[in-house]
Protein backbone atom coordinates (compact mmCIF):
# COMPACT_ATOMS: atom_id res chain seq x y z
CA UNK A 1 0.00 0.00 0.00
CA UNK A 2 3.04 2.14 0.87
CA UNK A 3 3.99 1.50 -2.59
CA UNK A 4 0.69 2.66 -3.75
CA UNK A 5 0.47 5.93 -2.01
CA UNK A 6 4.38 6.22 -3.80
CA UNK A 7 2.31 5.99 -7.03
CA UNK A 8 0.09 8.65 -6.47
CA UNK A 9 2.17 10.99 -5.23
CA UNK A 10 4.80 10.82 -7.82
CA UNK A 11 2.78 9.69 -10.85
CA UNK A 12 -0.73 10.54 -10.47
CA UNK A 13 -0.61 14.21 -8.47
CA UNK A 14 2.85 15.26 -10.15
CA UNK A 15 1.34 14.21 -13.95
CA UNK A 16 -1.77 16.25 -13.34
CA UNK A 17 0.51 19.39 -12.16
CA UNK A 18 2.09 18.74 -15.47
CA UNK A 19 -0.16 18.28 -17.82
CA UNK A 20 -2.53 21.18 -16.70
CA UNK A 21 0.55 23.26 -17.03
CA UNK A 22 1.44 22.14 -20.67
CA UNK A 23 -2.23 21.49 -21.45
CA UNK A 24 -3.35 25.35 -20.91
CA UNK A 25 0.21 25.90 -22.37
CA UNK A 26 -1.02 24.40 -25.60
CA UNK A 27 -4.56 25.76 -25.76
CA UNK A 28 -2.66 29.14 -26.54
CA UNK A 29 -0.37 28.17 -29.13
CA UNK A 30 -3.15 26.12 -30.76
CA UNK A 31 -5.80 28.72 -30.79
CA UNK A 32 -2.65 31.26 -32.45
CA UNK A 33 -2.42 28.68 -34.95
CA UNK A 34 -6.01 28.38 -35.79
CA UNK A 35 -6.69 32.07 -36.33
CA UNK A 36 -3.13 33.16 -37.59
CA UNK A 37 -1.57 30.06 -38.83
CA UNK A 38 1.68 30.28 -37.77
CA UNK A 39 3.95 28.53 -34.94
CA UNK A 40 4.04 30.98 -32.06
CA UNK A 41 7.09 30.78 -29.89
CA UNK A 42 6.88 33.22 -28.12
CA UNK A 43 4.08 31.97 -25.93
CA UNK A 44 6.34 30.66 -23.16
CA UNK A 45 7.75 34.07 -22.40
CA UNK A 46 4.12 35.77 -22.48
CA UNK A 47 3.68 32.85 -19.40
CA UNK A 48 6.47 34.20 -17.72
CA UNK A 49 5.56 37.46 -18.32
CA UNK A 50 2.41 36.65 -16.47
CA UNK A 51 3.92 34.86 -13.88
CA UNK A 52 6.59 38.28 -13.36
CA UNK A 53 3.40 40.28 -13.07
CA UNK A 54 1.98 38.63 -10.29
CA UNK A 55 5.16 38.93 -8.74
CA UNK A 56 5.52 42.69 -9.49
CA UNK A 57 2.03 42.96 -7.70
CA UNK A 58 2.59 40.48 -5.22
CA UNK A 59 5.69 42.10 -3.71
CA UNK A 60 3.61 45.40 -4.23
CA UNK A 61 0.73 44.43 -1.63
CA UNK A 62 1.99 41.54 0.16
CA UNK A 63 -0.56 40.84 2.54
CA UNK A 64 -3.92 41.09 0.26
CA UNK A 65 -4.43 37.85 0.33
CA UNK A 66 -4.09 37.08 3.95
CA UNK A 67 -7.47 38.99 4.64
CA UNK A 68 -9.35 36.53 2.42
CA UNK A 69 -7.52 33.28 2.88
CA UNK A 70 -6.02 32.55 -0.53
CA UNK A 71 -2.69 33.41 -1.67
CA UNK A 72 -1.62 36.31 -2.52
CA UNK A 73 -0.58 35.59 -5.85
CA UNK A 74 -3.82 33.95 -6.81
CA UNK A 75 -5.68 37.34 -5.99
CA UNK A 76 -3.24 39.30 -8.34
CA UNK A 77 -3.88 36.38 -11.38
CA UNK A 78 -6.65 38.27 -13.25
CA UNK A 79 -4.94 41.85 -12.99
CA UNK A 80 -2.11 39.52 -14.55
CA UNK A 81 -4.56 38.00 -16.76
CA UNK A 82 -5.36 41.29 -18.23
CA UNK A 83 -2.00 43.05 -18.21
CA UNK A 84 -0.66 39.94 -19.88
CA UNK A 85 -3.27 39.87 -22.54
CA UNK A 86 -2.68 43.39 -23.20
CA UNK A 87 0.99 42.42 -23.52
CA UNK A 88 -0.29 40.05 -26.79
CA UNK A 89 -2.27 42.37 -28.16
CA UNK A 90 0.44 45.18 -28.37
CA UNK A 91 3.05 42.45 -29.32
CA UNK A 92 0.57 41.67 -32.29
CA UNK A 93 0.43 45.30 -33.23
CA UNK A 94 3.78 45.70 -32.97
CA UNK A 95 5.50 43.08 -34.32
CA UNK A 96 3.19 40.64 -36.20
CA UNK A 97 0.58 42.93 -37.66
CA UNK A 98 3.04 44.86 -39.73
CA UNK A 99 4.22 41.22 -40.92
CA UNK A 100 0.96 40.04 -41.77
CA UNK A 101 0.11 43.41 -43.46
CA UNK A 102 3.15 42.46 -46.04
CA UNK A 103 1.55 39.05 -46.92
CA UNK A 104 4.76 36.85 -45.35
CA UNK A 105 4.99 33.60 -45.34
CA UNK A 106 3.66 32.02 -41.96
CA UNK A 107 8.05 31.26 -41.64
CA UNK A 108 8.92 35.16 -40.88
CA UNK A 109 6.13 35.01 -38.10
CA UNK A 110 7.77 32.49 -36.68
CA UNK A 111 11.26 34.05 -36.55
CA UNK A 112 9.78 36.75 -35.50
CA UNK A 113 8.13 35.46 -32.17
CA UNK A 114 11.79 33.75 -31.46
CA UNK A 115 12.94 37.59 -31.30
CA UNK A 116 9.98 38.66 -29.76
CA UNK A 117 11.03 35.56 -27.24
CA UNK A 118 13.99 36.43 -26.56
CA UNK A 119 13.44 40.68 -26.18
CA UNK A 120 10.64 39.31 -23.51
CA UNK A 121 12.94 37.13 -21.73
CA UNK A 122 15.76 39.73 -21.79
CA UNK A 123 13.50 42.50 -20.38
CA UNK A 124 12.07 39.97 -17.79
CA UNK A 125 15.93 39.19 -16.86
CA UNK A 126 16.74 42.83 -16.61
CA UNK A 127 13.79 43.55 -13.91
CA UNK A 128 13.25 40.27 -12.00
CA UNK A 129 17.56 38.99 -11.86
CA UNK A 130 18.24 35.87 -13.25
CA UNK A 131 17.93 33.92 -9.37
CA UNK A 132 14.63 32.25 -8.45
CA UNK A 133 12.20 34.02 -6.39
CA UNK A 134 9.11 32.66 -4.38
CA UNK A 135 5.69 34.18 -5.45
CA UNK A 136 4.58 33.18 -1.87
CA UNK A 137 6.48 36.64 -0.39
CA UNK A 138 4.50 37.27 2.78
CA UNK A 139 2.31 34.12 3.23
CA UNK A 140 3.72 30.42 3.26
CA UNK A 141 2.43 27.48 0.77
CA UNK A 142 0.39 25.30 2.53
CA UNK A 143 1.29 21.24 2.54
CA UNK A 144 -1.32 19.09 2.95
CA UNK A 145 -0.94 15.31 3.82
CA UNK A 146 -3.66 13.10 3.44
CA UNK A 147 -2.92 9.88 5.61
CA UNK A 148 -4.65 6.97 4.39
CA UNK A 149 -7.01 5.00 6.31
CA UNK A 150 -5.09 1.90 6.16
CA UNK A 151 -2.98 0.80 9.10
CA UNK A 152 -0.16 -1.09 6.96
CA UNK A 153 0.26 2.70 5.37
CA UNK A 154 2.82 5.08 6.63
CA UNK A 155 3.28 7.60 4.07
CA UNK A 156 0.49 9.98 3.82
CA UNK A 157 -0.92 11.42 0.19
CA UNK A 158 0.96 14.60 -0.10
CA UNK A 159 -0.47 17.91 -2.09
CA UNK A 160 0.50 21.40 -2.04
CA UNK A 161 -2.23 24.28 -1.75
CA UNK A 162 -1.07 25.93 -5.28
CA UNK A 163 -1.50 21.99 -6.90
CA UNK A 164 -4.74 21.88 -5.54
CA UNK A 165 -5.74 25.44 -6.96
CA UNK A 166 -4.11 24.51 -10.40
CA UNK A 167 -6.57 22.01 -10.62
CA UNK A 168 -9.46 23.92 -10.07
CA UNK A 169 -8.13 26.49 -12.51
CA UNK A 170 -7.72 24.54 -15.18
CA UNK A 171 -10.83 22.90 -14.76
CA UNK A 172 -12.61 26.22 -14.77
CA UNK A 173 -10.85 27.69 -17.57
CA UNK A 174 -11.40 24.65 -19.77
CA UNK A 175 -14.95 24.64 -19.05
CA UNK A 176 -14.49 28.67 -19.60
CA UNK A 177 -12.88 27.95 -23.24
CA UNK A 178 -15.61 25.34 -24.21
CA UNK A 179 -18.70 26.94 -23.42
CA UNK A 180 -17.29 30.44 -25.03
CA UNK A 181 -16.25 27.93 -27.95
CA UNK A 182 -19.43 26.36 -28.23
CA UNK A 183 -22.36 28.87 -27.22
CA UNK A 184 -20.75 32.68 -27.90
CA UNK A 185 -21.34 34.46 -31.01
CA UNK A 186 -17.42 35.51 -30.74
CA UNK A 187 -15.76 32.32 -30.06
CA UNK A 188 -18.39 30.53 -33.02
CA UNK A 189 -16.57 33.12 -35.25
CA UNK A 190 -13.42 32.19 -33.75
CA UNK A 191 -14.31 28.44 -35.09
CA UNK A 192 -15.49 29.85 -38.51
CA UNK A 193 -12.85 31.87 -39.39
CA UNK A 194 -9.86 28.75 -37.92
CA UNK A 195 -12.35 27.06 -40.50
CA UNK A 196 -12.21 29.36 -43.53
CA UNK A 197 -10.65 32.84 -43.21
CA UNK A 198 -12.31 33.82 -46.22
CA UNK A 199 -15.85 33.15 -45.91
CA UNK A 200 -15.57 34.51 -42.81
CA UNK A 201 -14.82 37.94 -43.84
CA UNK A 202 -17.32 37.20 -46.83
CA UNK A 203 -19.91 36.85 -44.18
CA UNK A 204 -19.40 40.24 -42.39
CA UNK A 205 -17.22 38.63 -39.61
CA UNK A 206 -14.52 41.32 -38.91
CA UNK A 207 -11.15 39.18 -38.83
CA UNK A 208 -9.28 42.06 -37.01
CA UNK A 209 -11.54 41.61 -34.48
CA UNK A 210 -11.04 37.92 -34.13
CA UNK A 211 -7.30 38.46 -34.32
CA UNK A 212 -7.45 40.46 -31.09
CA UNK A 213 -9.51 38.19 -28.98
CA UNK A 214 -7.51 35.26 -29.90
CA UNK A 215 -4.08 37.03 -28.44
CA UNK A 216 -6.34 38.31 -25.59
CA UNK A 217 -7.57 34.62 -24.46
CA UNK A 218 -4.29 33.40 -25.42
CA UNK A 219 -2.15 36.25 -23.25
CA UNK A 220 -4.99 35.30 -20.66
CA UNK A 221 -4.32 31.52 -20.49
CA UNK A 222 -0.66 32.27 -20.46
CA UNK A 223 -0.45 34.60 -17.35
CA UNK A 224 -2.83 31.51 -16.08
CA UNK A 225 0.17 28.12 -17.05
CA UNK A 226 2.77 30.51 -16.31
CA UNK A 227 1.37 31.48 -12.49
CA UNK A 228 0.47 28.05 -11.61
CA UNK A 229 3.85 27.10 -12.70
CA UNK A 230 5.68 29.48 -10.84
CA UNK A 231 3.64 28.79 -7.54
CA UNK A 232 4.21 25.16 -7.98
CA UNK A 233 8.19 25.37 -8.28
CA UNK A 234 9.59 29.62 -8.13
CA UNK A 235 9.69 32.17 -10.11
CA UNK A 236 12.53 32.15 -12.49
CA UNK A 237 12.78 34.53 -15.69
CA UNK A 238 13.81 30.96 -18.06
CA UNK A 239 11.26 28.82 -15.94
CA UNK A 240 8.47 29.21 -19.03
CA UNK A 241 10.72 28.59 -21.70
CA UNK A 242 12.29 25.08 -20.90
CA UNK A 243 8.86 24.27 -21.53
CA UNK A 244 8.07 25.62 -24.76
CA UNK A 245 8.96 22.53 -26.82
CA UNK A 246 6.80 20.08 -24.40
CA UNK A 247 3.84 22.75 -25.34
CA UNK A 248 4.33 22.28 -28.85
CA UNK A 249 4.34 18.75 -28.90
CA UNK A 250 1.12 18.45 -26.67
CA UNK A 251 -0.02 21.01 -29.10
CA UNK A 252 0.96 18.80 -32.03
CA UNK A 253 0.04 15.65 -30.62
CA UNK A 254 -3.38 17.04 -29.69
CA UNK A 255 -4.03 18.12 -33.56
CA UNK A 256 -2.73 21.39 -34.31
CA UNK A 257 -5.42 24.30 -34.50
CA UNK A 258 -7.55 21.65 -32.16
CA UNK A 259 -8.28 23.33 -28.70
CA UNK A 260 -9.48 19.89 -27.07
CA UNK A 261 -6.56 18.27 -28.58
CA UNK A 262 -4.63 20.31 -26.72
CA UNK A 263 -6.12 19.55 -23.38
CA UNK A 264 -6.03 15.94 -24.52
CA UNK A 265 -2.33 16.56 -25.56
CA UNK A 266 -1.09 18.31 -22.80
CA UNK A 267 -1.87 15.32 -20.51
CA UNK A 268 -0.49 12.96 -22.70
CA UNK A 269 3.06 14.72 -22.90
CA UNK A 270 2.39 15.49 -18.97
CA UNK A 271 1.77 11.56 -18.06
CA UNK A 272 4.29 10.33 -20.81
CA UNK A 273 7.21 12.61 -19.21
CA UNK A 274 5.91 10.96 -15.59
CA UNK A 275 5.76 7.80 -16.09
CA UNK A 276 8.91 7.52 -18.16
CA UNK A 277 11.22 8.97 -15.35
CA UNK A 278 9.02 6.88 -12.32
CA UNK A 279 11.03 3.96 -10.62
CA UNK A 280 8.86 0.98 -11.41
CA UNK A 281 10.82 -0.58 -8.81
CA UNK A 282 9.66 0.73 -5.93
CA UNK A 283 5.76 -0.61 -7.29
CA UNK A 284 7.60 -4.56 -8.06
CA UNK A 285 9.07 -4.35 -5.11
CA UNK A 286 6.39 -6.02 -3.07
CA UNK A 287 6.91 -9.17 -5.53
CA UNK A 288 10.31 -9.71 -5.36
CA UNK A 289 9.43 -12.49 -3.38
CA UNK A 290 7.35 -14.22 -5.74
CA UNK A 291 9.78 -14.21 -8.52
CA UNK A 292 12.45 -16.73 -9.70
CA UNK A 293 15.87 -16.15 -7.28
CA UNK A 294 17.72 -15.93 -10.12
CA UNK A 295 15.76 -12.29 -11.26
CA UNK A 296 17.21 -9.71 -9.30
CA UNK A 297 14.96 -5.89 -9.88
CA UNK A 298 17.74 -3.48 -10.25
CA UNK A 299 17.67 -0.89 -8.19
CA UNK A 300 16.39 1.97 -11.12
CA UNK A 301 14.05 0.85 -13.24
CA UNK A 302 12.52 3.86 -14.69
CA UNK A 303 12.40 3.74 -18.40
CA UNK A 304 14.72 7.09 -18.58
CA UNK A 305 16.57 8.77 -16.36
CA UNK A 306 15.50 11.87 -15.22
CA UNK A 307 18.51 14.11 -17.10
CA UNK A 308 16.80 12.92 -20.30
CA UNK A 309 13.08 13.82 -19.45
CA UNK A 310 12.93 16.47 -22.19
CA UNK A 311 13.12 14.30 -25.14
CA UNK A 312 10.01 11.95 -23.41
CA UNK A 313 7.73 14.66 -25.65
CA UNK A 314 9.63 14.21 -28.74
CA UNK A 315 9.13 10.22 -28.59
CA UNK A 316 5.59 10.58 -27.83
CA UNK A 317 4.87 12.96 -30.26
CA UNK A 318 6.82 10.99 -33.63
CA UNK A 319 5.59 7.91 -31.98
CA UNK A 320 1.90 9.54 -32.01
CA UNK A 321 2.28 11.80 -35.65
CA UNK A 322 3.34 7.88 -36.99
CA UNK A 323 -0.12 6.00 -35.88
CA UNK A 324 -2.21 9.42 -36.90
CA UNK A 325 -0.52 12.14 -38.76
CA UNK A 326 -2.73 14.72 -37.99
CA UNK A 327 -3.17 13.94 -33.57
CA UNK A 328 -5.16 12.83 -31.44
CA UNK A 329 -7.96 14.48 -32.47
CA UNK A 330 -8.26 15.95 -36.72
CA UNK A 331 -6.05 18.52 -36.56
CA UNK A 332 -4.73 21.15 -39.30
CA UNK A 333 -2.81 19.33 -41.90
CA UNK A 334 0.67 21.20 -41.86
CA UNK B 1 -32.62 53.37 -59.08
CA UNK B 2 -30.96 50.54 -60.43
CA UNK B 3 -30.09 47.99 -57.65
CA UNK B 4 -26.41 47.44 -59.24
CA UNK B 5 -24.96 49.33 -62.15
CA UNK B 6 -21.21 48.61 -63.57
CA UNK B 7 -20.05 51.15 -65.58
CA UNK B 8 -16.31 50.27 -67.95
CA UNK B 9 -15.39 48.00 -65.16
CA UNK B 10 -11.36 47.40 -65.11
CA UNK B 11 -9.60 45.09 -62.62
CA UNK B 12 -7.26 42.19 -62.35
CA UNK B 13 -4.91 40.59 -60.06
CA UNK B 14 -0.67 41.82 -59.86
CA UNK B 15 -1.67 44.19 -62.49
CA UNK B 16 -2.89 42.25 -64.96
CA UNK B 17 -6.30 43.15 -66.05
CA UNK B 18 -8.85 40.31 -66.42
CA UNK B 19 -12.01 42.88 -66.79
CA UNK B 20 -11.56 44.80 -69.67
CA UNK B 21 -14.62 47.40 -69.72
CA UNK B 22 -17.73 45.16 -68.08
CA UNK B 23 -21.05 47.13 -67.72
CA UNK B 24 -23.61 45.68 -66.17
CA UNK B 25 -27.34 46.94 -64.89
CA UNK B 26 -29.30 45.37 -62.52
CA UNK B 27 -32.97 46.38 -61.40
CA UNK B 28 -34.30 45.37 -57.87
CA UNK B 29 -35.86 42.07 -57.81
CA UNK B 30 -34.00 40.67 -60.98
CA UNK B 31 -32.43 37.87 -61.77
CA UNK B 32 -28.90 38.49 -63.51
CA UNK B 33 -26.96 36.01 -65.51
CA UNK B 34 -23.33 36.35 -66.54
CA UNK B 35 -22.27 33.56 -68.91
CA UNK B 36 -19.44 33.13 -71.28
CA UNK B 37 -16.77 30.77 -72.09
CA UNK B 38 -13.82 29.52 -69.93
CA UNK B 39 -11.61 33.16 -68.67
CA UNK B 40 -13.93 35.27 -69.75
CA UNK B 41 -13.60 37.09 -66.51
CA UNK B 42 -17.04 35.93 -64.86
CA UNK B 43 -16.14 34.60 -61.73
CA UNK B 44 -13.69 37.84 -61.50
CA UNK B 45 -16.22 40.17 -62.34
CA UNK B 46 -18.21 38.65 -59.52
CA UNK B 47 -14.97 39.14 -56.84
CA UNK B 48 -14.78 42.82 -58.41
CA UNK B 49 -18.27 43.46 -57.08
CA UNK B 50 -17.98 41.78 -53.83
CA UNK B 51 -14.42 43.75 -53.31
CA UNK B 52 -12.19 40.51 -53.24
CA UNK B 53 -10.11 42.12 -56.08
CA UNK B 54 -8.81 45.54 -57.01
CA UNK B 55 -10.77 47.48 -59.74
CA UNK B 56 -8.51 49.54 -61.26
CA UNK B 57 -11.02 51.75 -63.98
CA UNK B 58 -14.37 52.11 -63.69
CA UNK B 59 -17.64 52.66 -61.12
CA UNK B 60 -18.77 49.82 -59.15
CA UNK B 61 -22.80 51.20 -57.62
CA UNK B 62 -24.90 49.24 -55.65
CA UNK B 63 -28.31 51.51 -54.76
CA UNK B 64 -27.04 54.37 -56.63
CA UNK B 65 -23.55 54.58 -54.28
CA UNK B 66 -19.93 53.61 -55.30
CA UNK B 67 -18.79 50.74 -53.93
CA UNK B 68 -15.83 49.87 -55.55
CA UNK B 69 -12.96 48.15 -53.70
CA UNK B 70 -14.96 48.54 -50.51
CA UNK B 71 -14.10 45.67 -48.21
CA UNK B 72 -16.08 42.59 -48.27
CA UNK B 73 -17.48 43.06 -44.60
CA UNK B 74 -18.34 46.70 -45.11
CA UNK B 75 -20.27 45.50 -48.48
CA UNK B 76 -22.31 42.41 -46.20
CA UNK B 77 -23.19 45.88 -44.22
CA UNK B 78 -24.70 47.62 -46.76
CA UNK B 79 -26.64 44.34 -48.20
CA UNK B 80 -24.82 41.90 -50.31
CA UNK B 81 -24.25 38.84 -50.04
CA UNK B 82 -21.55 36.62 -51.76
CA UNK B 83 -21.45 32.78 -51.74
CA UNK B 84 -18.29 31.74 -53.78
CA UNK B 85 -18.04 28.66 -55.86
CA UNK B 86 -16.04 26.75 -53.54
CA UNK B 87 -15.13 26.37 -49.72
CA UNK B 88 -18.32 28.03 -49.16
CA UNK B 89 -19.44 26.59 -45.54
CA UNK B 90 -17.34 26.40 -42.83
CA UNK B 91 -16.84 22.46 -42.67
CA UNK B 92 -16.47 22.26 -38.63
CA UNK B 93 -19.24 24.30 -38.06
CA UNK B 94 -22.32 22.76 -37.55
CA UNK B 95 -25.27 23.48 -39.97
CA UNK B 96 -27.29 26.05 -37.73
CA UNK B 97 -23.81 27.60 -36.18
CA UNK B 98 -22.87 27.85 -40.68
CA UNK B 99 -25.93 30.24 -40.59
CA UNK B 100 -25.61 32.11 -37.48
CA UNK B 101 -22.60 33.46 -38.86
CA UNK B 102 -24.02 34.77 -41.94
CA UNK B 103 -26.12 36.94 -39.73
CA UNK B 104 -23.16 37.95 -37.44
CA UNK B 105 -23.34 41.72 -38.44
CA UNK B 106 -27.04 41.40 -37.56
CA UNK B 107 -27.38 39.30 -34.27
CA UNK B 108 -31.01 40.24 -33.27
CA UNK B 109 -31.72 38.77 -36.71
CA UNK B 110 -30.96 34.93 -35.79
CA UNK B 111 -34.22 33.70 -35.11
CA UNK B 112 -36.50 34.96 -37.12
CA UNK B 113 -33.52 34.55 -40.40
CA UNK B 114 -33.08 31.15 -39.37
CA UNK B 115 -36.86 29.97 -39.39
CA UNK B 116 -36.97 31.91 -43.15
CA UNK B 117 -33.89 29.60 -44.06
CA UNK B 118 -35.03 26.41 -43.08
CA UNK B 119 -38.09 27.59 -44.56
CA UNK B 120 -36.09 28.16 -48.17
CA UNK B 121 -34.39 24.71 -47.88
CA UNK B 122 -36.57 22.38 -45.64
CA UNK B 123 -33.52 19.20 -45.80
CA UNK B 124 -31.03 21.78 -43.48
CA UNK B 125 -33.48 21.14 -40.93
CA UNK B 126 -32.93 17.95 -39.85
CA UNK B 127 -29.70 18.36 -40.58
CA UNK B 128 -29.13 21.47 -38.63
CA UNK B 129 -26.88 20.02 -35.60
CA UNK B 130 -24.37 18.31 -38.08
CA UNK B 131 -21.05 19.49 -39.02
CA UNK B 132 -21.31 21.31 -42.49
CA UNK B 133 -18.51 19.14 -43.43
CA UNK B 134 -20.53 15.96 -43.98
CA UNK B 135 -23.23 17.08 -46.24
CA UNK B 136 -23.68 16.43 -49.50
CA UNK B 137 -22.75 18.57 -52.59
CA UNK B 138 -26.39 19.84 -52.74
CA UNK B 139 -26.92 20.43 -49.21
CA UNK B 140 -23.47 22.38 -48.68
CA UNK B 141 -24.75 24.75 -51.96
CA UNK B 142 -27.94 25.18 -49.80
CA UNK B 143 -26.30 25.80 -46.41
CA UNK B 144 -23.94 28.68 -48.44
CA UNK B 145 -27.20 30.07 -49.95
CA UNK B 146 -28.71 29.87 -46.65
CA UNK B 147 -25.79 31.49 -44.92
CA UNK B 148 -25.38 34.33 -47.39
CA UNK B 149 -29.27 35.03 -46.93
CA UNK B 150 -29.19 35.46 -42.97
CA UNK B 151 -28.00 38.94 -43.25
CA UNK B 152 -30.73 39.63 -45.64
CA UNK B 153 -29.11 40.96 -48.73
CA UNK B 154 -30.55 43.13 -51.17
CA UNK B 155 -28.35 41.08 -53.65
CA UNK B 156 -27.14 38.25 -53.78
CA UNK B 157 -24.29 36.63 -55.34
CA UNK B 158 -23.38 33.36 -56.99
CA UNK B 159 -20.54 31.90 -58.28
CA UNK B 160 -21.70 28.75 -59.96
CA UNK B 161 -24.02 27.34 -57.60
CA UNK B 162 -24.87 24.41 -59.65
CA UNK B 163 -21.15 23.11 -60.68
CA UNK B 164 -20.58 19.94 -59.65
CA UNK B 165 -24.24 18.91 -58.54
CA UNK B 166 -26.60 16.51 -59.95
CA UNK B 167 -29.59 16.86 -62.47
CA UNK B 168 -31.51 16.59 -59.68
CA UNK B 169 -29.76 18.98 -57.62
CA UNK B 170 -29.59 21.30 -60.50
CA UNK B 171 -32.65 22.16 -60.56
CA UNK B 172 -33.85 22.37 -57.16
CA UNK B 173 -31.22 25.17 -56.64
CA UNK B 174 -32.15 26.81 -59.99
CA UNK B 175 -35.67 26.46 -58.38
CA UNK B 176 -34.61 27.97 -54.74
CA UNK B 177 -32.85 31.14 -56.55
CA UNK B 178 -36.12 31.97 -58.29
CA UNK B 179 -38.49 31.59 -55.01
CA UNK B 180 -35.83 33.64 -53.12
CA UNK B 181 -35.96 36.11 -56.33
CA UNK B 182 -39.39 36.55 -55.52
CA UNK B 183 -39.05 37.08 -52.27
CA UNK B 184 -37.23 40.54 -52.70
CA UNK B 185 -33.85 39.82 -53.09
CA UNK B 186 -31.58 40.68 -56.18
CA UNK B 187 -29.59 37.99 -57.72
CA UNK B 188 -26.27 37.95 -59.75
CA UNK B 189 -24.93 34.58 -61.12
CA UNK B 190 -22.41 33.30 -62.81
CA UNK B 191 -23.61 30.07 -64.77
CA UNK B 192 -21.76 27.06 -66.25
CA UNK B 193 -25.22 25.87 -67.29
CA UNK B 194 -25.97 28.38 -69.70
CA UNK B 195 -29.06 27.44 -71.11
CA UNK B 196 -30.96 26.93 -67.85
CA UNK B 197 -30.04 29.68 -66.30
CA UNK B 198 -30.72 31.91 -69.00
CA UNK B 199 -34.20 30.13 -68.82
CA UNK B 200 -34.92 31.96 -65.57
CA UNK B 201 -32.92 35.27 -66.15
CA UNK B 202 -34.20 38.76 -66.75
CA UNK B 203 -30.91 40.07 -67.87
CA UNK B 204 -28.36 38.00 -69.25
CA UNK B 205 -24.80 38.99 -69.31
CA UNK B 206 -22.27 37.05 -71.70
CA UNK B 207 -18.88 37.95 -71.14
CA UNK B 208 -15.83 37.13 -73.82
CA UNK B 209 -12.29 38.05 -73.47
CA UNK B 210 -13.52 40.44 -70.18
CA UNK B 211 -15.61 42.55 -71.86
CA UNK B 212 -19.40 42.16 -72.66
CA UNK B 213 -20.00 40.57 -76.29
CA UNK B 214 -24.28 40.27 -75.56
CA UNK B 215 -26.38 42.33 -73.15
CA UNK B 216 -29.81 41.41 -72.85
CA UNK B 217 -33.38 39.83 -71.62
CA UNK B 218 -32.38 36.12 -71.06
CA UNK B 219 -35.00 35.34 -73.44
CA UNK B 220 -33.69 37.34 -76.00
CA UNK B 221 -30.24 35.55 -75.81
CA UNK B 222 -31.48 32.35 -75.51
CA UNK B 223 -33.29 33.46 -79.09
CA UNK B 224 -30.39 35.08 -80.46
CA UNK B 225 -28.58 32.69 -82.97
CA UNK B 226 -25.59 34.23 -82.48
CA UNK B 227 -25.42 33.76 -79.03
CA UNK B 228 -26.54 30.32 -79.58
CA UNK B 229 -23.72 29.36 -82.09
CA UNK B 230 -20.86 30.90 -80.24
CA UNK B 231 -21.74 30.34 -76.43
CA UNK B 232 -24.81 28.17 -75.93
CA UNK B 233 -23.19 24.66 -78.08
CA UNK B 234 -25.55 25.49 -81.30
Amino acid sequence: MNELVFFINNVIISGSVTGSIYAIGAIGVTLIFSIMRFAHFAHADMMTFGAFMVLLLTAAFPAAGASLGVPTALLMLPLAMVLTAALAVGIDKAFYKPLRAHGVKPIVLVIGSLGVTLMLQGLIRLFAGTSGQSLYVDDRKEIFRLAVPFESVRAPIVITEPQIYLFILTLVAVVALHLFLSRSRLGKAMRAMSDNPDLAQASGINTQMIVAVTWVIAGGLAAIAGTLLALDVTFKPDLSFFILLPIFAAAIVGGVGHPYGAIAGGFVVGFAETLAVFNWNILLRPFQDSLPAWLELPSNLAFVSSEYKIVVPFFILVAILVWRPTGLFKGKVI
Amino acid sequence: MPLLEARDVHGGYGGMNILNGVNMLLEADQVGVIVGPNGAGKSTMLKAIFGLLHVNQGDILLHGEPIQNLAPNKLVQRGMGFVPQEKNVFPSLSVEENLEMGAFLKPGNVKRMLAKVYEFFPPLTEKRRQPAGELSGGQRQMVAMGRALMAEPTLLLLDEPTAGLSPLYMNEIFDRVREINAAGVGILMVEQNAKQALAIADKGFVLAAGQNRFTDTGEALLADPDVAKSFLGG
